[in-house]
């Protein structure tokens, strides 16, 4: 099946190369420029690709990936990118874990609840204020999260200085500001796939005598499964590709390890501050504080495996959803670069 | 407890759940913004109006009020951003006016004129493009594009020129610009393309019919149909343009000069920053309460912008939506 399906048959094979003679030089120009444009793009992107993979295969190594990063000077000094690998991961896993509830719950409850004078109302404003969050800068995103979490009754969630300052850095507070990335493509998702499904799934379920949360529960959700993954998918690529949110929330500059805070194992990680693979990548570039372009290559083709490792299951998971796949304006809309 | 769980909810109390899940998000947002303007009013409130002013550079300002202490007085507020905004303004600009005709054309490849092999091919790219970290792009753009615009595009006559006032690296104006009309080209390409794919396939028949060739046909009929769809794919790009900040950090010569045009040629190879590019750069001094404030003003303007153009996108459908509302039987 053709991606655009109705094109003009008129525009390709041998009759628009018997009529392209006929066309006006003009047109022929801007033409050619069309196709110009759009091979271009191929080429750009099997540049950044091919390039990154030559590097990488140069670069990258079992050892780099298995050894942590030491403080050091000079690119063969400073360890390997365990860490920033282990955070991008724990990131991930907490973005994914905090937006994926919310976000499912609040396509839920606008498509099948909402109802009344103030629910349709409060049903328009969540949905806007998602629609703003889709829009909102990741770098604005990252200060509104940094604002709130340095408010001192929130400070359990995050790194304390000796003098007691509130920093707000934390894999918790974070991996709750990732989590508003993550939350736009899963609700819109979600929402969609709702939509899309046939009415009598619905009332049959009805006449059966379930109540309206145990039909979701029982078959919305199910049949819905597939666009659910597809969000959850697209949130994922957005929250391993973001800088902005790591570096203000997470830790500036050269501290890379990933530092526990407090005595208990498991929360004082996700207390502590570390690194991503991004911020990594950030600080190990000229413009960073470290300048060692080695490692940085190494770590952007990890980063680059993993965007398009996400890139795939998104795509191969949307064709099995309700709406019977998602447009390719819808993907990039909702699954960019943040 | 989890055997509570298990028990079937009743209708009333899941809507509550659920209800209280969807508007927790709003809520959320509302606070931040909240907190942010608050921690804005500071540097508002002792620049006044002409904190949107040119004079001096902001960055040196901002590293002034580095150790201005926990309480600082009004004049270690000191800060005129234009150059920041000017930045933020050019780099969008110019990276709009570069990516969409290349945009455009791409999309209208895409749907009309590739044969299916290169469509198969063409839509993976498009989305490999756009999901490609930011940081990514800033990295090829200082290793690879910065070096070979400083090595061989400028030349050293151009270097001596300005050297009194900045050094030219290759990083600046021009490689940002670059870079980011190549991250939001795909986002336009994939916008335009739903919107041409949406024409009904009669309406640019029935030009073909009348004789028109199929370009001509596609430029008078489909494109003029989709005007709205792509302002807003325009508006859409803009907003993650004004706010792209890793990537302008890195390639943008971190600097806040502000590039001036009357320069000549050499006015691209200038150094600039943006609003975003800026808070970015900063994060590691926030404790600072002037900087504080001062970036939590930057995030407010751009929170605005981002807002507007959100609303502007919207607006712009407007029409496109009613026509297709009215198409529907």
């Amino acid at each position: 099946m053709s991606v655009y399906p109705h094109t003009l048959p008129a525009g390709r094979g041998r009759g628009r190369r018997s009529s392209l003679r006929s066309w006006r030089w003009r047109d022929r120009i801007v033409y050619l420029l069309a196709w110009l444009s759009g091979l271009s793009l191929c080429l750009i992107a099997a540049a950044i690709v091919l390039y990154l993979l030559v590097r990488g295969i140069q670069y990258v190594s079992p050892s780099l990936i298995l050894t942590r990063p030491t403080a050091g000077i000079g690119q063969n000094q400073i360890g390997g990118i365990l860490d920033p690998l282990l955070g991008t991961l724990l990131l991930v896993a907490l973005g994914t874990a905090i937006a994926t509830p919310i976000g499912v719950c609040s396509a839920v409850w606008i498509v099948e609840y909402g109802r009344g004078r103030l629910g349709r109302r409060l049903a328009r404003v969540v949905e806007s204020s998602i629609e703003i969050v889709a829009g909102t800068p990741d770098i604005v995103i990252a200060i509104l999260a940094l604002a709130l979490f340095q408010v001192g009754a929130l400070s359990f969630l995050s790194f304390t200085a000796s003098g007691g300052g509130v920093y707000g850095r934390s894999f918790l507070t974070a991996g709750a500001a990732v989590a508003l990335l993550a939350i736009p493509p899963v609700f819109l998702a979600t929402r969609d796939g709702l939509e899309a499904l046939p009415g009598h799934q619905r009332e049959g379920a009805f006449a059966l005598g379930k109540t309206r949360i145990a039909t979701i529960r029982r078959v919305l959700l199910p049949g819905i499964r597939p666009n659910i993954a597809t969000g959850v998918t697209l949130g994922m690529g957005r929250i391993v590709g973001d800088t902005a949110i790591v570096f203000l929330l997470l830790g500036v500059g050269a501290a890379e390890r990933i530092e526990p805070q407090g005595g208990v194992p498991g929360l004082g990680i996700l207390r502590g501050t570390g690194s991503t693979l991004t911020s990594y990548i950030y600080s190990n570039s000229p413009a960073g504080e470290g300048n060692a372009p080695q490692k940085a290559y190494a770590a952007a083709f990890v980063l680059l495996a993993m965007v398009l490792a996400l890139n795939a299951i998104a795509g191969f998971v949307s064709r099995r959803g309700s709406a019977g796949g998602m447009s390719l304006g819808d993907r990039v809309r909702l699954g960019g670069w943040s | 407890m989890l055997e509570r769980l298990r028990h079937p909810w009743s209708d009333r109390r899941a809507e509550l759940v659920l209800g209280a899940a969807a508007c927790s998000v709003g809520l959320a947002i509302l606070l931040m913004v909240v907190f942010v303007a608050r921690g804005a009013w500071p540097t508002f409130a002792h620049n006044g109006l002409a904190w949107l002013g040119s004079g001096g550079n902001p960055e040196t300002q901002i590293g002034n009020m580095l150790h201005t202490g926990p309480h600082p007085v009004a004049a270690a507020y000191h800060l005129r951003a234009w150059p920041l905004i000017y930045g933020t303004l050019l780099s969008t600009g110019l990276a709009l006016l570069l990516g969409l005709p290349f945009a455009l054309l791409s999309a209208i490849f895409l749907v009309e004129f590739a044969p299916r092999a290169v469509q198969r091919l063409l839509t993976p790219v498009v989305r490999l493009l756009a999901a490609v970290p930011s940081v990514i792009y800033g990295l090829l753009g200082v290793l690879v594009l910065a070096p070979f615009v400083g090595n061989h595009v400028i030349s050293p006559a151009q270097k001596r020129s300005v050297e009194y006032v900045v050094q030219l690296d290759g990083t600046g104006l021009a490689v940002a610009v670059i870079v980011l009309a190549l991250m939001i080209v795909p986002i336009m390409v994939a916008l335009i393309a739903d919107a041409l794919a949406a024409v009904p396939a009669a309406w640019r028949e029935g030009a073909v019919a009348l004789g028109v060739n199929p370009l001509r046909a596609t430029l008078a009929v489909s494109l003029r149909a989709i005007r709205p769809a792509i302002a807003a794919a325009a508006a859409f790009a803009c907003a993650r343009a004004v706010g792209e900040a890793v990537m302008i950090a890195m390639v943008s010569g971190e600097n806040a000069f502000a590039p001036k045009p009357w320069d000549g040629v050499v006015f691209l190879f200038e150094p600039m920053l943006t609003l975003a590019a800026s808070i970015f750069r900063n994060a590691d001094s926030l404790s600072a309460p002037a900087i504080r404030s001062s970036l939590d003003a930057f995030a407010l303007l751009l929170l605005l912008a981002a807002f507007a153009l959100s609303l502007g996108s919207y607006l712009v459908k407007l029409p496109l939506r009613r026509h297709h509302a009215g198409a529907r039987p």
